[in-house]
């Protein structure tokens, strides 16, 4: 198999869906001639031509809206938002048309695209090019939400988020976009939407992360490992809709529960998951579950290191939890 | 030395305090003292200091994250201003926001904003203030050719021109936005064209002289001032660097590059100076800026970081 990087990846699962179908269509600022701002488009204005890989003016409510339109008339268009914070331009027509266009059509027209956008901090960005906006979506019914931490995910799970038949938000975390590298499987390849990944078996805390901060989780955990707790580490991978029954079979055995996530904390997808946990398994829990997230401030562009919930935040509360 | 001598003087001296500022913030970002995203205003530095030649103190103006000529020109300290990139306590605003994001209450600069169009609309907002309040204070909104397309610029200036309010809509038309050139970002290039729709006054000029910018800008400023009317002036210019720092730039020639840095505006001011017999003093305010430059720098190094409290709310 291939070793790819994010970056590859994505481009390789694009170029893979345009051969192979030709309703699909990229549009975006600077995505043609330029290849993207993280040249994730690159070499698809080459190959597919200037009416497939589409330069758009600065114009995210015109990029998303007439993506819509496009969809309605049968393409499947795949519009890149340069940065997920420059996405509320387009926040009306992705909330008051596109998340209801199925519903309130009674089926009649799906509306299918994906919206591909970085997210996330780690590029010291500061306020508008580090912001992590997918509880803002979710809360809107009628999108899905998609994070993949992997190559290999990152493929698969574009692959398979173009061929569904509901728009999805396809979050990029750019923080890992060349320094995620793993082996890629060749040609098609499809990861199911809504399905977790349990990155590391355990059965005294269960850890959820996704996006860049899973390599985190993932650190904390080895360093909590040398502590004797075992962790049980989840990449949720889809974020909506959720793969609440891992989480659930994942917390009965372990009874302990950490989320981490970089967005703000308060109404956060980590508030949604705790909540769908004590719900649904109260009575095995052994410790209050814990978040461990971004600040509720706008995201700083000094100390970027100290709002992100890093390693060395996550360990004490892994810790905590599992003394508890 | 005539006085209109000692005023070009002055605003050769600011666009040189600009250039010198920024040559040494990519320096320092090269080294990694500057994070994140920078973007130089390398070849525009007439219009920051033209506009603010032409306006009162206590106007407003309010710009686009390529904000650090338009900081300095109003008179924001080199200090404050090289702290901020280097994400220091001491920047202005308090290294939390960096080059996109400067702020400076005292000298009526209400920001650099990093939402292409977004700060469009408040500066419509800022002229109502003015005008609800009898205050006579214009606000001039500065933008590039790329937030023509966005939404909230045809807002801005629609309910400007509906409520007559007094305003200057600056476009700095750079001729790209990131990548992309103009050609193939708007449909009709002339962005001047854009107020009749509302019915409002345009100009439409290049930024060959920073006296042309400061005269040409006279007569908008005026007439938001006296007659309570904004205008949308056109500034055709160019940037000599990259988008920002990290965009290598592959989009345009190096010719054609090294053939709009022959209209600089800040050698055309300096040759006019030196022709008019003032070489020494041109040359005695280069010094005094190199030392203002250096200053800033070592004051940015030696500053502090914010402490973590500085960032963060108590929900965790
Ligand atoms: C709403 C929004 N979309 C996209 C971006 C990313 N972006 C930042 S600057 C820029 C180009 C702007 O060009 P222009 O308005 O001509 O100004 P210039 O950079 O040339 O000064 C783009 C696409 C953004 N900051 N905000």
């Amino acid at each position: 198999m291939p070793q790819m990087n994010m970056v590859q990846a994505i481009n390789d699962a694009l170029r893979i869906e345009m051969r192979r179908d030709h309703r699909v269509v990229v549009l975006g600022e600077d995505v043609g001639k330029v290849g993207g701002v993280f040249r994730v488009t690159q070499g698809l204005y080459d190959e597919f031509g200037d009416d497939r890989v589409i330069d758009t003016p600065l114009s995210e409510g015109g990029i998303i809206g007439t993506a819509i339109g496009m969809a309605l008339y049968g393409l499947v268009p795949v519009p890149e938002i340069q940065f997920s914070d420059f996405i509320f331009p387009a926040y009306d027509q992705i909330v008051s048309e596109l998340a209801k266009y199925r519903y309130r059509s009674g089926g009649e027209y799906p509306a299918k695209l994906v919206i591909r956008t970085p997210v996330g901090g780690g590029i010291r960005g500061g306020h508008y090019h580090s912001q992590s906006p997918e509880a803002q979506f979710i809360h809107v019914a009628g999108l899905k939400v998609v994070c993949p931490a992997s190559p290999a995910d990152a493929k698969g799970l574009l692959l398979a988020s173009i061929r569904d038949p509901d728009p999805v938000l396809f979050f990029e975390p750019k923080r890992i976009y060349r320094a995620a590298k793993g082996e890629v499987p060749e040609g098609d390849f499809v990861v199911p939407l809504g399905k977790a990944n349990v990155v590391k078996p355990g059965v005294h805390v269960t850890v959820i992360a996704w996006g860049a901060m899973l390599y985190e989780a993932l650190e904390a955990s080895n360093q909590a490992g040398k502590q004797g707790i075992d962790c049980e580490v989840i990449d949720l991978r889809t974020l909506w809709p959720l793969d609440i029954d891992t989480i659930i079979a994942s917390v009965k055995k372990t009874g302990r529960v950490v989320v981490v996530h970089e967005a703000p904390k308060s109404c956060g997808l980590g508030g949604e998951i705790v909540s769908l946990i004590n719900e649904k398994a109260f009575l095995h829990l052994e410790a209050p579950p814990k978040r461990v997230t971004g600040f509720d401030t706008p995201f700083p562009y000094t100390l970027e290191n100290e709002y992100l919930p890093l390693a060395h935040r996550i360990l004490p509360a892994i810790v905590e939890t599992a003394r508890y | 030395m005539s006085t209109s001598d000692a005023t070009h003087l002055a605003l050769y001296r600011q666009m040189v305090l600009i250039r010198r500022f920024e040559e040494e913030a990519a320096r320092a970002y090269s080294q990694g003292k500057i994070g994140g995203f920078l973007h130089l205003y390398i070849g525009q530095e007439p219009i920051a200091v033209g506009a603010v030649a032409a306006l009162q103190p206590d106007d407003y103006v309010i710009t686009t994250y390529r904000d650090h000529g338009l900081a300095l020109a109003r008179g924001m300290t080199p200090r404050a201003a090289m702290a901020e990139l280097f994400g220091k306590v001491t920047g202005c605003s308090k290294g939390l926001g960096g080059s996109m994001h400067f702020f400076d209450a005292e000298h009526h600069m209400l920001g650099g904003y990093g939402i292409v169009g977004g700060h469009i609309p408040i500066a419509a907002g800022t002229a109502f203030a003015s005008k609800y309040r009898e205050e006579k204070r214009v606000s001039m909104c500065f933008f590039g050719e790329g937030a023509v397309s966005i939404g909230d610029f045809h807002e801005g200036l629609s309910l400007a021109a509906l409520w007559k309010l007094p305003i200057v809509f600056v476009c700095e038309n750079n001729e790209y936005a990131m990548g992309t050139p103009l050609s193939r970002e708007l449909s009709v290039e002339d962005v001047s064209t854009k107020a009749l729709g509302y019915g409002m006054a345009r100009d439409r000029f290049f930024a060959d002289h920073v006296l042309t910018v400061r005269d040409r800008l006279a007569e908008a400023i005026e007439r938001a001032r006296e007659l309570s009317e904004p205008t949308l002036v056109e500034i055709r210019t160019y940037r000599f660097r990259g988008h920002s720092m990290s965009d290598p730039g592959k989009y345009r020639t190096p010719e054609e590059l090294e053939e709009r840095k022959k209209r600089d505006a800040v050698l055309r001011s300096r040759a006019d100076l030196e022709a008019a017999g003032m070489g020494a003093d041109v040359e005695a305010a280069e010094k005094e800026i190199e030392d203002i430059v250096a200053d800033a720098v070592r004051f940015a190094e030696e500053s502090p970081e914010p402490g973590p409290g500085v960032a963060r709310s108590d929900n965790v």
